[in-house]
């Protein structure tokens, strides 16, 4: 084999006492498409970083080309043609600039350019997503008008104007549509035809045996292996990822399923959702699913009074619940973890028992003040229960993974002893150790007689988990599936908004299958 | 590579985010001590805390409006109000102690009223509202008493003397002394304590903190934030009142625009606060000491006759030097990994 485009060779990086990366390494080719995958924690994010000059390494060297090259920052990264598609594009995108600004920032933003051509900024920029065939992206409109994936698409114009060596795609696809997903492949392979390496980090499977070339495992932060991807299997690369091996067995559910515990009827909102029944009774998890649009999350927040509706019905235990607020939920007996726990589910800065103390801080006032012990003993008490992997409970939360942090937001509902919870996406960027967890713990949930809302995009996670699935299609529920009878074929069926008498279930089930999501 | 400087680098940083501002408090007791006989006083103290007394109060409110991640501006512009309307109730009114202490203090919660309505209600940003605020309070109180000051027995426009005239009980508020030490004193540490306490050792100072860490995450735990804010700003209201009504007893006449210069002041008292015990946000105890720190250091220097007009370097540089060892450990503390 000629030399390679990019080696990476004996990456060390210690963050104080913890290592992320040992001996790590990682090889390039022109024209590659090289998937890296590992389960959180793995190291993935560090390497990652220290490719695209965001961190520098302790040890070990990075040539490119064969050349010896020091990343000192993001720009001396950038110089040297490696760029990095963000998955949260909107931390490199300026809102208020226009795209074909945003296309060429680099390049105006840094040489002494004193005037900026507008017509030649939007001229290149106009080529740029020509290539891409992405031209129904006006270069003169505001980016901050575009959609998640139009924004993807600008990031990689913007690699293409400056002819990168390498581009670095940070799980892309996790909020594209499928069809958004496809026309990324698409763009992927076109720029691999000419010859540049892209890294492409993922969690989902399928996508990354279908467009990539080669796939390294990381685990520990060291290379496990690279495999050539057309001799890999799926079953081998996680058991790599995990060092075990996965079983596929869905446990049979042992308990009763109780009576109804919330009924609603014709619940609308005026915008996304249309008139809504559902039902879910006591020792029942529902899988709630369709794909991103379809209108879950509006629907767990206005279950959880979080939006106004426009009408609907909703008893709780039989009784009419008027829920104007999530307060009134939450005194109603509800729990909601939401879609985006940073943003909506957790105080990240605070420490973990503040926590996990706070939707039910009555509980732990003596008198009139905190009782700061009962704090502590119910963080220690959600740790050891929810396997939390956490330095104490004092720990602020930013400094946890994503896994260790859905858990909190999960465990903080546990001393409110609610009786219906809404699990809104709980396995969204969460590695397969913290998911199996989680998973265990929503089945426990359920056995004790409390009742379960599932709202996913992951069909065969949501296969797994329900005793029964209600599929959802633009603001609507169009299907209910018992356990026996969904399969990912008939479920994406109906969630792409297709009909089983129309014989698309063949075609749609053929690219779905063996669909396995870590 | 170089962990073990590091580590030595961290761990300095993180005394001084902790300790810093106490050394430098004790520092600058220590060398004014040196150089004046006059400074290590029990009376220069008291003098101190009761200078301080005054800013202290409004500086709470703003701390309140802070921890919801609001801001107020008009604390100033309402002390004004109150301390006119405070004295104006006795010298033109006569009006009995007691309506003379309720008034003004429901005017403080108007105002946080109409703040909140301003900033929840209808969506106009906190620094923006409470500036028009501080306007249109400014002109009310002006307006209220013609421009003029408020005092025993003054000429009114409409001929004639005022009927009243500021009472003893009135003044003892901000003149007397109580177990050795003067009252505004004792308000100001009785108030310290009970913001601490309710910030810091009870579950509404944790909704008011929850809510200006992430509102909607508060939301979505069963948070009305709207009315956590609301009372944020009334309480703003009522600690900007009461530093009238002290002003009122303490000076013995109704100063117009007596809490503006006072406002600048409390807000970089707060803030000064943030860098102590390391809380990194606003909080009653360290916004106590914030005043206490620039009270002291002008007490100091005015005792080495450095000008008046000079104070305002003194107090930007401690605001300066607070902010930036905040930051820098924020920046530390919260950087993930």
């Amino acid at each position: 084999m000629a030399q390679a485009l990019l080696s990476m060779t004996a990456i060390g990086k210690t963050f104080g006492a913890v290592t992320a990366l040992q001996k790590a390494e990682f090889h390039l080719e022109k024209g590659e498409v090289h998937a890296i995958l590992g389960v959180n924690g793995a190291g993935k994010s560090t390497l990652i970083k220290i490719l695209s000059g965001v961190y520098q390494q302790d040890e070990g060297t990075i040539k490119l080309d064969g050349v010896d090259i020091r990343l000192e920052s993001p720009k001396a990264a950038k110089e040297q043609g490696i760029y990095c598609v963000y998955q949260e594009v909107d931390t490199a995108i300026v809102a208020e600039l226009t795209v074909a600004e945003n296309i060429l920032l680099d390049t105006f933003a840094g040489k002494g350019n004193l005037f900026v051509s507008r017509q030649k900024i939007n001229e290149r920029a106009r080529l740029a997503l020509r290539e891409l065939q992405a031209d129904n992206i006006n270069v003169q409109q505001k980016a901050a008008r575009l959609t998640l994936a139009e924004k993807q698409m600008v990031l990689i114009a913007r690699a293409l104007v400056h002819s990168a060596k390498i581009i670095i795609f940070d799980e892309p696809t996790a909020p594209l549509s499928i069809h958004e997903s496809e026309k990324l492949y698409a763009v992927i392979a076109k720029l691999k035809a000419q010859g540049v390496g892209c890294v492409f980090i993922s969690h989902r499977l399928p996508e990354v045996f279908e467009i990539s070339d080669r796939i390294t495992v990381m685990r520990e932060g060291t290379l496990v292996k690279t495999y050539d991807t057309s001799e890999a299997d799926q079953d081998g690369v996680i058991e790599a990822m995990l060092g075990a091996a996965l079983s596929h067995e869905l446990e049979p559910r042992a308990h009763e399923i109780g009576n109804p515990l919330l009924e609603v009827e014709n619940l609308s909102d005026g915008q996304k959702l249309k008139d809504l029944s559902l039902t879910v009774a006591a020792g029942e998890v529902v899988g709630v699913v369709g794909l991103v649009g379809a209108g879950k999350t509006e629907l767990a927040k206005a279950l959880f009074g979080g939006t106004p509706l426009t009408s609907g019905m909703m008893k709780l235990s039989g009784k009419t619940a008027k829920i104007k607020h999530p307060a009134d939920a939450i005194k109603a007996g509800m729990a909601l973890i939401p879609e985006e726990r940073r943003k909506e589910g957790l105080f990240v800065q605070e420490s973990l028992e503040t926590n996990a103390s706070f939707p039910n801080l009555k509980k732990f006032s003596k008198n009139l003040l905190l009782d700061r012990k009962a704090e502590k003993r119910f963080a220690d008490e959600i740790i050891e229960r929810l396997r939390i992997k956490t330095d104490s409970t004092e720990t602020p939360l930013v400094h946890l993974s994503g896994g260790n942090q859905q858990k909190v937001a999960i465990g903080k509902w546990i001393s409110l002893d609610s009786a219906l919870y809404l699990f809104d996406e709980p396995t969204k960027g969460v590695d397969i150790g913290a998911k199996v967890d989680i998973f265990k713990l929503i089945r426990q949930l359920a056995e004790s007689g409390k009742g379960c809302l599932y709202f996913s995009s992951e069909i065969h996670e949501a296969i797994g988990i329900s005793d029964r699935i209600l599929v959802m299609y633009n603001g609507q529920i169009v299907k209910e599936l018992s356990r026996q009878e969904a399969t990912q074929e008939r479920i994406l069926l109906y969630a792409s908004g297709g009909k089983e008498e129309l014989g698309e279930t063949q075609k749609l089930g053929e690219r779905q299958r063996d669909s396995v999501s870590v | 590579m170089g962990k073990h400087k590091s580590s030595v680098k961290d761990n300095a940083i993180q005394f001084l985010f902790k300790y810093g501002a106490i050394a430098l408090l004790i520092f600058i007791i220590f060398y004014f001590s040196t150089i004046s006989d006059a400074f290590f006083t029990y009376g220069n103290f008291t003098d101190i805390l009761r200078s301080i007394s005054i800013v202290t109060l409004l500086a709470l409110g703003v701390t309140f409006t802070l921890v919801v991640d609001g801001f107020d501006l008009s604390v100033g512009s309402t002390m004004s109000l109150s301390t006119v309307v405070s004295a104006s109730l006795m010298v033109w009114y006569d009006m009995p102690l007691w309506l003379v202490l309720l008034l003004p203090l429901l005017i403080g919660v108007l105002v946080g009223a109409v703040n909140s309505f301003l900033i929840v209600v209808i969506g106009i940003p906190d620094l923006l509202a409470t500036l028009s605020m501080m306007y249109i309070i400014a002109g009310l109180h002006r307006t209220y008493t013609e421009g003029y000051s408020i005092y025993n027995n003054m000429p009114l426009t409409s001929g004639g003397t005022a009927p009243g005239q500021l009472s003893e009980a009135f003044l003892w508020i901000g003149q007397g002394q109580m177990l050795g030490l003067p009252v505004p004193v004792w308000i100001m540490l009785v108030m310290v304590l009970a913001s601490y306490v309710i910030l810091n050792h009870t579950r509404w100072g944790r909704v008011l903190y929850m809510t200006g860490g992430n509102a909607e995450a508060a939301t979505l735990s069963g948070v009305s934030v709207k009315k956590v804010k609301f009372a944020a700003y009334v309480v703003s209201g009522i600690f900007a009142s009461m530093a009238g009504i002290l002003f009122t007893a303490r000076v013995g006449s109704g100063q117009i625009d007596a809490g503006a210069p006072l406002m600048m002041e409390a807000v970089a008292a707060v803030f000064v606060g943030y860098s102590v015990l390391g809380a990194g946000k606003p909080n009653a105890l360290g916004t106590f000491f914030g005043a206490a720190v620039i009270g002291i250091l002008l007490n100091g220097l005015t005792i080495q006759n450095l000008p008046y007009y000079a104070f305002d370097i003194i107090k930007g540089g401690v605001l300066v030097a607070a902010l930036a060892v905040t930051y820098v450990y924020a920046k530390k503390k919260f950087s993930k990994n």
